[in-house]
């Protein structure tokens, strides 16, 4: 079980190091679905000593991720049709 | 005359009928100008959304031609041009323009400004005709007609059963405010009702005149919304049963004198002749309010009934009383146009005519008189404040007379005649002599309004005339008149009659009201008044009044003389309009001459309302006498009976008053000899058109012509260190303090803070993520930690 949590917090880790250093938004968007599972990781793990909640709350998570996923994409298509480019360091009009 | 006949029936039905005084619809009588305000109103509304539009198509019209007759003010100095090149040949319009040039020289632009533009100075608009210039003519005088007929009603009512208390009928609760109640209610007395019939009755009169000589002015419905509306607020003024009551009347009347001096906005001189009155009666509401405020915090209310039920319990003479009295002095001062606030009074002849005779002579002015006479229980409470009203009249008496003297424009005569007029009637109020002021009150209102009127024709008549051949010259100037007599045989007749009236000759109606005046003051100066024991700068009473009656006496003589001269000048001698304008000059129509009739016969008949048996030479009048001797003082006895009471109880050692026939002598003999020297010493056959005629000659002349200055000394004194105040606040405080905190300190500050936060915003996700997640650790570590 600690395996599995250490290996939750290392994904995550890796997850959120991706969306501060990486600049393209799919790149981006895949570190944001690692963290994700690494919390479900997490929940699963706990779930022989916290109960069944956790893994119940993954299959939410997993049914979120998904309909997450669709919208994402969906915006980084169309941005790449206007712009011709995923690099997030391009959108930055709508600052002051 | 409806009113003198009425008087009479009363008095003879007065001794038999004792039944309790039932008001019939005393609301409505205020009610009814309302109606006509509304109804005048909306037509008005409609004809100056009319008028935008005819204006926008001239407009228009007028750019294409260069005649451009038809167009609006804009190109009014364009149009009139070209009419006077067209209509003479070059050089008569070089002389004109020469001529023109000297009078504004001589003159020294001081009064080349303000004069009644009515109404060739507007004829070039275009005036809408149909319903909304019809209905008011019918409207106006038809409302006015109905409350004098209801105020009638209640006057017979009034007279027949005997009134001691006064009848209030209370309508809802106006202010509940914590110890403050005051009702809408109105108040029917013996005063009240006779300043109604006046308003009523000289207003309809004034109505019907203005239809005569409005009904061609493209603001003609707003112009009888206005005069509606004053009337209303003048009825509130007189009817209203408290002082907060008044007060509203007081505004209203002071707002209504305001939008009709300035009635002709588009002269800035009109204009500013509006705001002048309106500003110096601030000055004059202030102490009202401060008297108002004084009179609550000692008798815990403002209704009439209260305060005077409980002023005696005030110390006779004391502080508190007197600067009460002193106070409400000030507001009636303003509203009255005494010393030192009566320069408004000659600058508001820039309204029409008709507004000078009903508000500024016959009603509004005399709110203050009103005042006075209305809080008799107050004043009687305090001679010292008495008197000091008594000095302030005589000396306004006196110096507005001499202003009169020397003015050239015939409206200017009269404004000051009013000024004078009214101190005396404040000198007789505060002598205690309060039914003379009332009466002189009454005699003013019918021979100042007669004469008004007659100006007002006369000016009509002159308008006309010049303006058939497009003349420039000065319709109010006297000397374009001349001789007029034989062109206006009505309105010579009716003022010659109401001059007669206020110069004091008997058996006209300003002899008994003025000599009752003077003759207080000379009674007074015996030490046979109560007031006369009363003292102001260590001289006793009786010898003030004595200084009055010498500056009352004055006065008069100059009052005659100057009403000599202004009839001298205007329907005497040679005519002087010119030849060509000399054949439009004819009398106006009937509508401007029945008021100016009743209005002459009640200047005759005014005075034997009050006719005093015991008075020698003035008894010799009792077999004309009106409704018995003394009706008058008769009438309005309960009203002073307050102050009689207070006198009773504080005053002793007054001496028996006795009549002596000398100062009615005197008094007729300075009328006499007023008119006579103005006929003596004045030649109209010498007079030329201003443009020959210097204002002025010598230095006593200038002065005089200049209204002593006293316009320059107020703007030297206050209005411009007023200015130089606000100048130093707007550049010192405003600019320097306020502004430079708000855009330094704030507005610079968060700027900076502005640009310094919005770094933070990058505009980049990534930046985001990362402050999260560091935000996130940091929370999350706070809790571990703790």
């Amino acid at each position: 079980m600690n395996a599995a949590l250490f290996l939750s917090a290392i994904l995550f880790v890796i997850g959120a190091a991706g969306v501060v250093v990486r600049r393209n938004a799919i790149i981006l968007f895949m570190c944001v679905e690692l963290m994700l599972n690494a919390a479900n990781l997490a929940f699963v793990a706990l779930s022989p000593r916290a109960g069944i909640d956790g893994q119940v709350i993954v299959f939410f998570v997993i049914a979120v991720a998904a309909a997450e996923a669709a919208v994402g994409l969906a915006i980084i298509i169309s941005v790449f049709r206007h712009a011709e480019s995923v690099d997030i360091r391009n959108f930055s009009l709508l600052r002051w | 005359m409806v009113l003198i006949l009425a008087l009479q029936e009363a008095a003879h039905a007065a001794p038999e009928a004792h039944a309790a005084f039932e008001p019939t619809l005393p609301g409505l009588i205020v009610l009814l100008p309302l109606i006509g305000f509304i109804i005048n109103g909306i037509a008005a509304l409609v004809a100056a959304r009319a008028a935008t539009r005819l204006r926008a198509l001239t407009h228009g019209h007028a750019a294409h031609e260069a005649h451009g007759h038809a167009s609006h003010d804009h190109a009014h100095a364009v149009a009139t041009h070209t009419h006077v090149e067209e209509a003479h040949d070059a050089h008569t319009h070089d002389s004109h323009a020469v001529a023109a040039h000297q009078h504004d020289a001589s003159e020294q632009g001081h009064d080349a400004h303000d004069h009644d533009a009515h109404p060739a100075g507007h004829a070039e608009e275009p005036v809408p005709t149909g319903w909304t210039h019809t209905l008011p003519s019918l409207v106006a005088p038809g409302v006015m007609a109905l409350a004098f007929i209801i105020a009638l009603l209640n006057f017979f009512g009034m007279a027949g059963a005997e009134l001691h208390e006064p009848v209030v009928r209370s309508y809802w609760s106006w202010l509940p405010v914590g110890d403050l109640q005051v009702d809408a209610a109105l108040q029917l007395d013996q005063l009240s009702m006779l300043m109604t019939l006046i308003i009523t009755g000289v207003g309809l009169l004034i109505h019907l005149f203005s239809v005569g000589y409005m009904s061609h002015d493209p603001g003609y419905p707003r112009y009888m919304a206005y005069l509606n509306l004053f009337v209303f607020f003048m009825l509130v003024l007189v009817l209203g049963a408290s002082f907060p009551l008044m007060f509203v009347g007081w505004e209203g009347v002071g707002l209504c004198s305001y939008l009709l001096i300035g009635f002709w906005f588009r002269e800035k001189a009109n204009a500013d002749a509006g705001k002048k009155a309106f500003i110096v009666n601030r000055i004059g509401d202030f102490g009202f309010l401060v008297a108002m405020m004084m009179m609550f915090v000692h008798f815990g209310s403002l209704n009439y009934v209260e305060v005077f039920e409980r002023a005696p319990e005030l110390a006779f003479g004391g502080a508190v009383v007197t600067a009460i009295c002193l106070f409400l002095f000030v507001g009636a001062a303003g509203k009255s146009a005494q010393l030192p606030l009566y320069v408004w009074l000659p600058d508001a002849m820039a309204g029409p005519t008709p507004v000078s005779a009903l508000i500024h002579a016959a009603t509004m002015v005399t709110a203050g008189v009103y005042l006075v006479v209305r809080s008799s229980t107050l004043f009687a409470m305090a001679p010292t404040a008495s008197l000091v009203v008594a000095i302030v009249g005589a000396a306004t008496a006196l110096f507005a007379a001499t202003i009169g003297l020397k003015q050239w424009d015939i409206k200017k005569v009269l404004a000051y005649s009013t000024v004078s007029q009214l101190g005396f009637m404040f000198a007789a109020v505060g002598m205690g002599a309060y039914v003379a002021g009332v009466f002189h009150l009454m005699t003013h209102a019918f021979f100042k309004a007669c004469l008004f009127l007659g100006s007002g024709a006369v000016i009509h008549a002159m308008h006309h005339a010049l303006h058939a051949t497009h003349s420039h010259a000065d319709a109010q100037d006297m000397r374009n008149m001349g001789g007029l007599r034989r062109y206006l045989p009505v309105t010579f007749i009716t003022m010659g009659i109401a001059t007669l009236a206020i110069a004091g000759v008997p058996p006209f109606a300003g002899f008994f009201s003025k000599d009752e005046i003077i003759g207080a003051a000379w009674i007074g100066s015996a030490g046979e008044l109560p007031l006369s024991q009363g003292s102001l700068l260590g001289v006793s009473g009786a010898t003030w009044m004595g200084i009055i009656a010498v500056m009352l006496s004055i006065a008069a003589l100059m009052t005659a003389f100057y009403m000599g001269r202004l009839m001298l000048y205007t329907f005497f001698g040679p005519n002087r309009t010119g030849d060509e304008e000399r054949r439009h000059l004819h009398e106006v129509g009937w509508t401007m001459t029945v008021p100016l009739i009743v209005l002459a016969v009640l200047s005759v008949l005014g005075g034997f309302l009050n006719i005093d048996s015991h008075i020698p030479v003035v008894s010799a009048f009792t077999p004309l006498a009106i409704g018995g001797e003394l009706a008058l003082h008769g009438w309005l006895h309960p009203i002073i009976e307050g102050a009689e009471h207070v006198w009773e109880s504080n005053v002793t050692g007054v001496g028996e008053v006795h009549h002596a026939a000398w100062p009615i002598i005197l008094a007729i003999l300075i009328g006499l000899a007023g008119l006579a020297l103005a006929w003596v010493i004045l030649k109209p056959e010498t007079l030329g058109p201003p443009e020959r005629t210097p204002a002025y000659k010598g230095g006593l002349e200038k002065a005089l012509y200049n209204k002593w200055y006293v316009d320059e000394l107020y703007h030297t004194i206050v209005v411009r260190p007023v200015y130089f105040l606000s100048r130093a606040f707007y550049s010192v405080v405003d600019r320097g303090t306020i502004d430079a905190l708000i855009d330094g300190v704030v507005g610079r500050g968060s700027m900076l803070l502005g640009m310094t936060a919005g770094r933070v915003q990058t505009g980049q996700v990534n930046t985001y993520a990362f402050v999260i997640i560091v935000g996130v650790i940091v929370v999350l570590g706070a809790f571990v930690a703790l």
